[in-house]
């Protein structure tokens, strides 16, 4: 399973692209092959303010529901509306028109690189 | 199957009845009916001769799979067999013609019934005060935390805002602590799968109202730290709440008080064999401390006298049920312990031994996550490269219920099979040959299954996203 190398991760299995203090967020590959077909997503309200580790939502699947976490802490200025009608874009385009959120970053945490991310997987596999 | 409806059947004006000639005068429905209660249009019902309707209704409960048609060993459910001699009691006309509204003086064997009721789980539970108000487990989860919620309230303590839940619990737990305006907040395992008492230690302070856990958790393993537990709650001013659903691996075995237990729910309906899920009502009776006695729901049922009466307790949250509960359930699952009598502890021991029998003989086919003495359920995964919900459909094939799957959700791919101590070792013997004959399937050979099911595996993901709950 590929790990785009230009993101950033989390343990919890978000992914981040930062451009321009904003970071856009999403779930990664293997998150959503593990919780399988994703029926429902949770957002966050526009304009909520959220600290690094803040739950800000859910994915619910036919298997399980999980919390979200915000990987770095900010301001949410922009949710994926298309979720709402179109859950299954998080299985289909997970990095691209299955992203979550995008928060304007006030608070940075330390984060992954794709190559820690990768060495998380292998040791969970 | 919506093609299969009743009302798509027979013909415009087509009648199965013939009423007696009308002997009292005709009314204008307009004049006894306000109009706003009127309906704008007649409904649409089925106009079908009575074979037809007979026919319709007798197709679609041969549709049905249950307990009564097939072994059915869903995990934390307790889908045990419903005793027959519980349903001739509750046909009993004296108590199934009561009314609700009935006079207390009238209704006196129906109130002596749930006082003994309540005095039955106090002992199960050795907790002293009893209500048979919920409706269902969560609805006695919900009660319970209400209860301490109100506690607190009535104390003067605003700052108790956190219920720790295992991340073993079934999701009704977060719900209920969520539901009754506390922050539900996770709690790690340790190497067993039970509470990791380290953590707890951690995260127990002044603002933690109560734990919620659930013992043996659902894994099936006992949480054998209970006391330690909690001793750590009550040192720090909170209440230890027992999720009573996995209660038939204790009868006659473990009393949740003398573990420190402070208030639980019981399901009626699991543990003691009343009809279960769609089947019929359900009953979460909860048992509690004296400390919290006083705030249980009205109305409980006290003896003065000679006398059996409806009391409210003291600073009770209030109603939690229409009229007085689930008295079918009560009924039934009072017989059941009476039928048992001092011997009912002989339920857990054999519900015990029964998932402790399926444990053995999947293990080294099956991958077993905990392997250890399990209680009365047992979570098992499949061999590597399998999927859960492959074997569960091929089960189907079996013409078995699948067991419960991808829950605990901290064992992946997991399958929690829980076989009740009113299967036989045959009914066992069976269950276990077809999931090892699975095992041994192609992967991709149960891809499709179940081929020999009324219906062919169904989109659960299409019938979530597009939910329609009425045609």
């Amino acid at each position: 399973m590929a790990v785009p190398q230009d993101l950033q991760y989390t343990k919890s299995h978000e992914w981040v692209r930062v451009e321009s203090g904003v970071a856009t967020v999403g779930i990664t590959e293997h998150a959503q092959d593990e919780l399988g077909d994703v029926v429902f997503v949770e957002l966050p309200e526009q304009g909520a303010t959220l600290a690094a580790g803040d739950s800000f939502g859910a994915v619910e699947s036919v298997k399980a529901v999980s919390d979200l976490y915000a990987p770095v802490g900010g301001e949410v200025v922009e949710v994926n509306g298309m979720l709402e009608d179109s859950p299954e874009k998080i299985n289909e385009d997970p990095y691209g028109e299955g992203w979550i959120l995008k928060l304007r970053i006030s608070d940075e945490a330390d984060l992954l690189s794709a190559a820690d991310y990768e060495r998380l997987l292998e040791g969970e596999s | 199957m919506l093609d299969n409806l009743i009302r798509t059947k027979g013909r415009a004006d087509r009648r199965g009845y013939t009423l007696p000639k009308n002997d009292v005068g005709e009314t204008n429905l307009e004049k006894v009916v306000p109009k706003e209660a009127l309906r704008k249009e007649k409904p649409h019902l089925a106009e079908v001769d009575e074979p037809t309707v007979v026919r319709h209704y007798t197709n679609l409960s041969r549709q049905n799979w249950g307990i009564d048609t097939n072994f059915y060993p869903l995990g934390s459910c307790t889908m045990k067999h419903n005793p027959r001699a519980n349903e001739v009691a509750a046909n009993t006309p004296g108590f199934a013609g009561l009314h609700p509204l009935q006079p207390e003086a009238q209704a006196q064997g129906a109130l002596q019934v749930m006082h003994e009721l309540q005095g039955f789980l106090s002992e199960v539970s050795g907790l002293p005060a009893v209500s048979l108000q919920p409706l269902a487990g969560a609805q006695g989860e919900l009660t319970s935390i209400l209860m301490v919620k109100k506690f607190f309230e009535d104390n003067g303590d605003d700052g108790r805002t956190t219920v720790l839940v295992p991340s073993t619990a079934h999701g009704t737990n977060p719900a209920t602590a969520t539901m009754a305006d506390f922050k539900a907040r996770e709690i790690g395992l340790d190497e067993h799968g039970c509470v990791d008492v380290e953590e707890l230690k951690e995260l127990v302070d002044e603002t933690t109202a109560a734990l919620m856990i659930t013992n043996p958790n659902t894994c099936g393993v006992f949480e054998r730290n209970i006391k330690e537990i909690s001793e750590i709650l009550h040192e720090a001013g909170a209440f230890l709440y027992m999720d009573g659903a996995n209660m038939n691996a204790n009868l006659g075995r473990m009393r949740p008080a003398e573990a420190g237990v402070d208030v639980m729910h019981f399901n009626l309906h699991k543990t003691f064999s009343t009809p279960h899920g769609g089947g019929g009502p359900g009953c979460g009776a909860i048992a509690c401390s004296e400390t919290l006695a006083p705030f249980r729901p009205d109305p409980a049922v006290e003896k003065e006298g000679e006398l059996y009466t409806f009391v409210r307790p003291d600073s009770s949250i209030g109603r939690v049920a229409g009229f007085h509960g689930n008295f079918g359930q009560m009924l039934r699952a009072w017989n059941y312990i009476k039928m048992h009598g001092p011997d009912l502890r002989d339920v857990t021991d054999m519900a015990v031994l029964n998932a402790n029998y399926v444990r053995a003989r999947l293990g080294g086919t099956y991958q077993i996550p905990y392997d250890e003495l399990c209680k009365h359920e047992v979570v098992v995964q499949p061999p590597p490269g399998m999927k859960a919900l492959n074997i569960a459909k091929g089960l189907i094939d079996h013409g078995y219920h699948p067991p419960t799957i991808y829950f605990p959700l901290v064992v992946k791919e997991a399958m929690l099979i829980e076989p009740t101590e009113t299967e036989s070792k045959e009914t066992l013997d069976d269950f276990v040959g077809a999931l090892l004959e699975l095992a041994e399937s192609r992967p991709e050979d149960l891809e499709e299954a179940p081929t020999h099911a009324p219906t062919r595996r169904l989109d659960e993901a299409r019938a979530a996203r597009q939910l329609k709950a009425r045609w």
